[in-house]
């Protein structure tokens, strides 16, 4: 509501640098989505949302960062948190898609997935086996 | 009463600053953060060791970097249309590091540059299982990680 007549109080090197970081990150998540419906396979399709996680992310928090900053409105302790939880929940969620993919992949023995883990399966099997 | 104090002062003070320094506020962060200290002390994770700590800014500088420049690779990728000129594939690459802090760390460093995803660790064979948007040629992801990523964690961590 209020933030509105903040922005008018904002000089003009801060609107364009908060704009650009806006941008950069807005766009790249943007991308990542693009990417995430057009990519062919599903391990391809799990990089594009990274793009969204991790500079998509950053840029708009820094974007708020110095939006709130220069204003002096609050402290910018938010945005850090933000970041980090964001950066640090992103492998678990991957992880657990990814590896139910590969036990799925797997488990129907598709080629595509068994013909480069295999190296590794005869080691395995004795090792879990004992 | 207070298995980690660093953690359970973390989390007032992570308390307070998202929800206002008011008196409630800060018996509702106190509560919290002793039960969360306990709930962390039942699942007895190891201690983490961190052995050169200094080296921990140089390593935020390295991933850093590389993020911003895998996310104009992947970008670029994505954006590249129909002709499709990448080969994504899956690449195993043993690893020296131990201690599961390093593992951690290095699995979010993997995982939040994009282009590459680690997918799972055999910690029988101790490899990991990497999967590579655009695969040109495996024995440079594999020495990228162990060199670029691997030494400066064992230096830190172990």
């Amino acid at each position: 509501m209020n933030i509105m007549d903040h922005a008018v109080d904002l000089p003009v090197w801060a609107a364009l640098l908060v704009s650009f970081f806006l941008v950069v990150g807005s766009g790249l998540t943007l991308i990542g989505t693009i990417g995430f419906s057009r990519l062919p396979s599903f391990y391809e399709r799990i990089h594009a949302p990274t793009l969204g996680t991790s500079w998509g992310t950053g840029g708009i928090v820094m974007a708020s960062m110095i939006f709130f900053t220069v204003l002096a409105t609050r402290p910018v302790i938010h945005e850090i948190l933000i970041g980090i939880f964001v950066t640090v929940t992103t492998p678990v969620t991957l992880m657990l898609l990814a590896r139910a993919a590969l036990h799925r992949d797997r488990a129907e023995g598709n080629p595509d997935v068994l013909a480069e883990v295999s190296p590794d399966e005869p080691k395995r099997g004795p090792a879990l086996g004992e | 009463m207070l298995p980690y104090p660093l953690l359970s002062a973390s989390l007032v003070i992570m308390w307070l600053a998202l929800n206002g320094f008011t008196l409630g506020h800060l018996i509702l962060g106190c509560i919290v953060a002793v039960f969360a200290s306990w709930g962390m002390a039942s699942l007895r994770p190891a201690k983490p060791r961190l052995r050169k700590w200094y080296l921990l800014p140089k390593l935020v500088g390295i991933v850093l970097y590389d993020i911003v420049r895998s996310n104009v690779a992947v970008a670029s990728i994505i954006l590249g249309g129909h002709r499709r000129q990448f080969k994504s594939g899956f690449i195993t690459v043993p690893l020296d590091v131990e201690s599961p802090m390093a593992l951690a760390v290095l699995a979010v460093v993997v995982t939040s540059t994009p282009g590459t995803a680690w997918l799972e660790y055999n910690s029988l064979n101790r490899t990991v299982l990497i999967h590579v948007l655009d695969l040109v040629d495996e024995a440079e992801w594999q020495t990228l990680i162990k060199g670029r990523y691997e030494a400066l964690l064992m230096e830190i961590f172990e």
